[in-house]
């Protein structure tokens, strides 16, 4: 059972207090996409084995969805962050990169 | 014979003699016992049959890892089948029965399997029970159920209470024996806060048995010294009878603490689950010798020899006068020493390693016991009790050169490190060539949040056999671990412990090593399930080449043990027959918890009442005064009808229909989800939320909406009404308001985040009530204050003000097709007003009215219901819904989906309503058949002889089906919505719908809008 810190209020949360939303990053396909990328979007994830980008809510607390960099071998956890951007922030990529150098993951690195 | 020894036993109190019955036979033991050493002091050797072959079973180990003695336990609501005798301390007035046999123990007919054994191999089951398919019905699964199984399931509610405790520790170690317990003291020492689990009653492990000194004094004097130092330090804690039962990610762990298993009383509970986060964790959880595979090592009498050594040590409990001793390590001469110095007999100990043992084996020389190197057991001799083995050379095939008497058998294949807990939570495993076992693998333990390792091992669980290396390794470890946590270990020394003048041990997986197939069938490997070393190897001929599918063929390993004792062996056996080394092999995956533990733990104290909140309305109490007959609606309780005295549920429905039409009905709507909207952009939102257009809502207007996931599918509906300016409140689904919520904050938190919009879920800040009926207005006018005309307040507008001296806030909508207000006052007034209505009505005839009314009349109003007409495949498109949804809008939620290919599809089930031509209700769920016989390749009887045509997957071809379907009580026959392919194009056609009693209904397409299609009762 995970323990992830919200970034909103600070509390180191146990994943009974939180639910999971699946991958993060994914941009809304709409109106005019084709229906391969419209397809991608609604089901097309990617299932890694290491680094993973997640969104969590913290559902049983301050109710604030956020994001979170995780290795799904390991289960370390790189950082937690808004769920307010379209990219992880450099700190956290700067953080994967000192442990696991040459790390990808869609379209960061 | 098995008996109990005039003295010694380590653990008895002899001064408390304890009752107990066995199989309705009364019997006696001492405090201090397991049911196992009691009923071994009683000659009970007899525990049980086996799974399959129901083969006699004895005892065969002294711990957690006991694949045989299992019984039913208790009587009433204390009842417990499966519990493992070597586990159960005994107690006054126990009760205790044997399992798996008919018509008794002794005589068993199953039995007739075990002479049917060479046609039951590994598989048997895949291999038999196919076709042809009338036989699983009447046969094969009758069959499978009755030899299914080994205990009998409870028949009564659990009387005793469980608890939840959560735990939070520096350092968690699990395991008492003595590295825990020298963990525990140099980790207390250092100042870090330190919860050791033990999951027997008492500390220190085998050491005492096996006559280790430490320090230059006996184990037992160490142990208690220890124990009294741990006791005086308040950072340490520690829990007897408590077991570490599974790790998980970031150091959680489940601790099972038994607190009454061995004194039942009344006033507390049975047993409480650890809910523990450890910053570190220490496994120090020994190691479980392994039995080893000659002809006939089930037969009872024949036990591990440390388990006959703990017998004899720790109860005074001989499992035989005679015991043969066969081992391939030095270990099991202790065994042979101990029974010499009780004075019993050992005629042999029958060494397989050619060259034979060290130091032990000269002190067993010197006590005059017959050594025999580099010989075997060919096979034992006996039935239901051991009564000789039959000597060969190990390198053979099994030629007897002497039969040997005796009655018991100790046996000793060496010992697997118990890695359970270690890989529970991904740690790896190495293969130890000397030892012949699986061990920790330190470069791969598991990690937590920092990527860093949360589990150690130390002791024979880290594969140290010796207890000097356990105890440095102990030691070591612990300060380490506690510097990190941030403590300050003292300098001190390690314990000292004399090393052993031991001899390696050889691993023997087979014995005589070149068994002959008819030897290998009678090789036991797992004792419960009855799997035998020749059915292993049947599954490796067969092509089950991983360890897993051969686990699941032969269900090695699959018995409530979980193969402790058979798991080695088997892959070993599995490697040879494949010719591989066992590391390439490897092992099936150990998974939480350790040992079986109670439902009744796992769910502490949610059961009954506490089992789930129930939530109430303000109105709930007079319900259930007024004949409520509750419906659970999520997490609500609904009246689905108010029953008068005497009353049936149907006839209560039928007479709530006809009042509220005729005249004055009362709903509680109040669990109906209302979410304020609120915010300068909170238009566009819903905009995007809705399928239709809620920006050009007017103040004071109502607007029902149709919400679709991205997916495009129908997931909620309700009414909407704009409150003011930047303010909307939204009606949800009862079931849908913490749904629908937590999506829109999802949206607006994680893709609209600079929308400014705030929501709010106001559900139970109101008490809701409709007023339904012709005669609503006057009740509500009765009651005075605001103008509730049709001038002042239109259909679907809503208005805040006055009705008599509640706060009210009236939305003309209506789900029934009558006149209908729903109002709305603070949760505080509810019940007032529902009371002041009920007695304002009373000249109306006022009835309340529950769920089953509401559908019904939605259902004759042609109106949907979430979760009825939709199920998550069905778009609004679907429901002739058109108008709902909006084609100025340039985007919604589900709009590009409702573009694909499929979801435009003419050939989509389309809701149309369904009339039966007799009048009777059809069943909920009910296929339409079609008849048109070009439809498929053949066609096929489905009922009474009709034919319908087949598709490709053997399917009778559908075209519909019936979503709601009701008696109409208004209209006097059985009325039903329905999806039918082209249905609204089919008005008029008349359906097949087959019954499952092979009956069928036929029923024609109809507007689904049964009562007052023109809408003209809602509007006056």
């Amino acid at each position: 059972m995970l323990i992830l810190t919200c970034p909103y209020c600070g509390v180191e949360a146990d994943e009974t207090e939180l639910q999971a939303g699946g991958e993060a990053h994914i941009k809304r396909e709409t109106v005019g996409s084709s229906d391969e990328d419209f397809e991608d979007y609604l089901f097309a994830r990617q299932n890694p084995k290491g680094i993973h980008f997640e969104r969590w809510r913290h559902v049983y607390g301050c109710g604030k969805w956020f994001h979170v960099a995780r290795c799904t071998n390991t289960l370390e956890v790189f950082g937690t962050y808004s769920a307010q951007t379209t990219e992880p922030p450099q700190d956290i990529r700067d953080k994967i990169s000192g442990k696991r150098p040459g790390w990808s993951w869609g379209i960061f690195s | 014979m098995s008996t109990r020894l005039a003295t010694g036993g380590r653990l008895l109190n002899r001064d408390r003699a304890l009752r107990f019955t066995f199989n309705g036979k009364q019997m006696k033991g001492f405090e201090g016992d397991t049911l196992a050493s009691a009923l071994l002091a009683e000659d009970q050797m007899l525990m049980g049959r086996s799974f399959k072959y129901h083969r006699p079973r004895g005892i065969v180990a002294s711990g957690a890892e006991e694949p045989n003695g299992l019984v039913n336990l208790g009587k009433g609501g204390a009842f417990e089948p499966n519990a493992r005798v070597t586990t159960t301390e005994l107690f006054e007035g126990l009760t205790a029965e044997s399992q798996n046999h008919w018509p008794s123990l002794d005589y068993d007919i199953g039995v007739v399997n075990n002479y049917a054994a060479r046609f039951l191999p590994a598989g048997f089951y895949y291999k038999t029970f196919m076709a042809p398919r009338p036989a699983w019905k009447h046969v094969f699964e009758p069959f499978i159920r009755k030899s299914a199984g080994l205990g009998k399931a409870p028949k009564d509610r659990d009387a005793d209470t469980y608890e939840h405790f959560y735990a939070f520790t520096d350092l968690l170690i699990i395991g008492g024996g003595i590295a825990g317990l020298q963990a525990a003291k140099a980790a207390g020492e250092a100042g870090v806060k330190v919860l050791l689990l033990e999951q027997t009653s008492h500390l220190g492990g085998r050491a005492p048995v096996d006559g280790v000194e430490i320090d230059g004094a006996l184990a037992e004097d160490w142990i208690a010294a220890t124990q009294a130092a741990l006791r005086e330090m308040d950072n340490v804690t520690i829990r007897t009878r408590c077991m570490g039962a599974g790790i998980y990610d970031h150091g959680y762990v489940l601790g099972y603490e038994r607190l009454a298993d061995h004194a039942p009383r009344n006033d507390g509970p049975r047993h409480r689950l650890w809910r523990i986060r450890a910053k570190q964790i220490i496994t120090a959880t020994g190691a479980i010798e392994r039995p080893l595979s000659f002809a006939g090592n089930d037969i009872p009498g024949v036990l591990l020899a440390s388990a006959v050594r703990d017998y004899v040590v720790n109860y005074a409990t001989s499992p035989g006068d005679r015991t043969v001793v066969v081992t391939n390590n030095d270990d099991a001469y202790r065994t042979a020493i101990t029974l010499k110095e009780a004075g019993l007999d050992v005629p042999a100990i029958i060494d397989a390693r050619p060259e034979g043992g060290g130091a032990l084996a000269t002190r067993a020389a010197e006590l005059g016991i017959r050594i025999e190197n580099g010989k075997g057991i060919a096979k034992v001799k006996g039935g239901k009790r051991v009564e000789g083995v039959a000597l060969c050379a190990q390198a053979g095939e099994g030629a007897v050169l002497e039969e040997i008497a005796c009655d018991a058998v100790a046996m000793s294949g060496g010992w697997s490190p118990v890695v359970h807990l270690w890989s529970h939570c991904g740690g790896k495993l190495i293969w130890d060539e000397a030892n012949a076992h699986f061990r920790p693998d330190a470069e791969k333990a598991p990690t937590s949040h920092d990527g860093l390792p949360f589990v150690s091992v130390i002791g024979i669980a880290n594969g140290e056999i010796d207890t000097a290396s356990c105890l440095e390794d102990a030691d070591s470890t612990a300060k380490s671990l506690a510097k990190a946590l941030g403590g300050k270990p003292r300098r001190s020394s390690t314990p000292q412990a004399g090393g052993s003048d031991e001899v390696p041990m050889l691993a023997v997986w087979k014995m005589p090593q070149g068994a002959s197939r008819k030897l290998r069938a009678k090789m036991w490997l797992d004792f419960q399930n009855d799997v035998k070393v020749s059915d292993v190897m049947l599954a490796a001929q067969e092509g089950f080449e991983s360890v897993e599918h051969t686990k699941r063929y032969t269900t090695l390993g699959m018995a409530t043990d979980q193969g402790k004792l058979s798991n080695i062996n088997g892959l070993a056996v599995l490697s040879d027959a494949l010719n591989q080394p066992i590391p390439q092999t490897g092992t099936t995956t150990f998974r939480p918890p350790y040992q079986p533990i109670s439902m009744g733990a796992i769910a502490g104290e949610a059961r009954a009442d506490l089992f789930q909140p129930i939530r109430k309305t303000p109105m709930h109490d007079w319900h259930d005064a007024h004949g409520a007959y509750w419906e659970p609606v999520g997490h609500w309780r609904r009246p689905y009808c108010f029953q008068k005295p005497g009353e049936s549920v149907e006839d209560a429905v039928a007479r709530e229909v006809k009042a509220t039409r005729d005249s004055l009905g009362l709903l509680d709507a109040s669990t109906l989800g209302k979410i304020l909207v609120k915010g300068r952009d909170a238009g566009k939102f819903l905009d995007m939320l809705y399928t239709n257009m809620m920006s050009t809502l007017k103040p004071g207007k109502c607007r029902y909406g149709l919400m679709c996931t991205e997916n495009g599918f129908l997931t909620d509906d309700g009414v909407v009404a704009r409150l003011d300016e930047d303010t909307w409140l939204c009606h949800t689904t009862t079931g849908g308001a913490d749904r629908i919520h937590g999506h829109m904050e999802e949206w607006l938190q994680t893709e609209w985040w600079d929308w400014q919009v705030y929501t709010a879920n106001v559900t139970e800040q109101y008490a809701q009530i409709g007023v339904v009926g012709p005669n609503a207005r006057k009740v509500l006018e009765k009651l005075g204050g605001m103008d509730l005309s049709k001038e002042a307040l239109g259909f679907m507008e809503w208005a805040d003000g006055k009705i008599g001296e509640f706060d009210a806030r009236v939305f003309r909508i209506s789900f029934s097709g009558e006149l209908s207000y729903e109002i709305a006052v603070p949760a505080a007034q509810g019940l007032a007003f529902w009371e002041a209505l009920i007695e304002a009505g009373e000249e109306f005839g006022v009835t309340p009215y529950g769920t089953e009314a509401l559908h019904i009349m939605r259902a004759e109003k042609g109106f949907i219901m979430i979760g009825d007409e939709t199920d998550g495949t069905v778009i609004p498109q679907d429901l002739g819904l058109h108008w709902a949804i909006s084609k100025k809008k340039e985007d919604y939620l589900g709009k590009r989906a409702q573009e694909r290919s499929h979801m435009t599809d003419p050939n989509r089930w389309k809701l149309v309503g369904l009339e039966t031509l007799d009048g009777s209700v059809l069943p909920d769920g009910a296929y339409a058949v079609s008849n048109d016989l070009s439809r498929g390749q053949n066609s096929a009887e489905y009922a009474n002889g009709a034919e319908a045509p087949i598709n490709e997957n053997d399917q009778i071809v559908m075209i519909g089906r019936v979503t709601s379907t009701y008696h109409s009580p208004t209209l006097g026959k059985g009325i039903a919505m329905g999806l039918v392919e082209h249905g609204p194009d089919r008005m008029g056609e008349e359906l097949d719908f087959p019954k499952t009693d092979g009956s069928v209904v036929k029923a024609r397409i109809v507007n689904p809008v049964f009562y007052d299609p023109k809408g003209e009762k809602q509007n006056v």
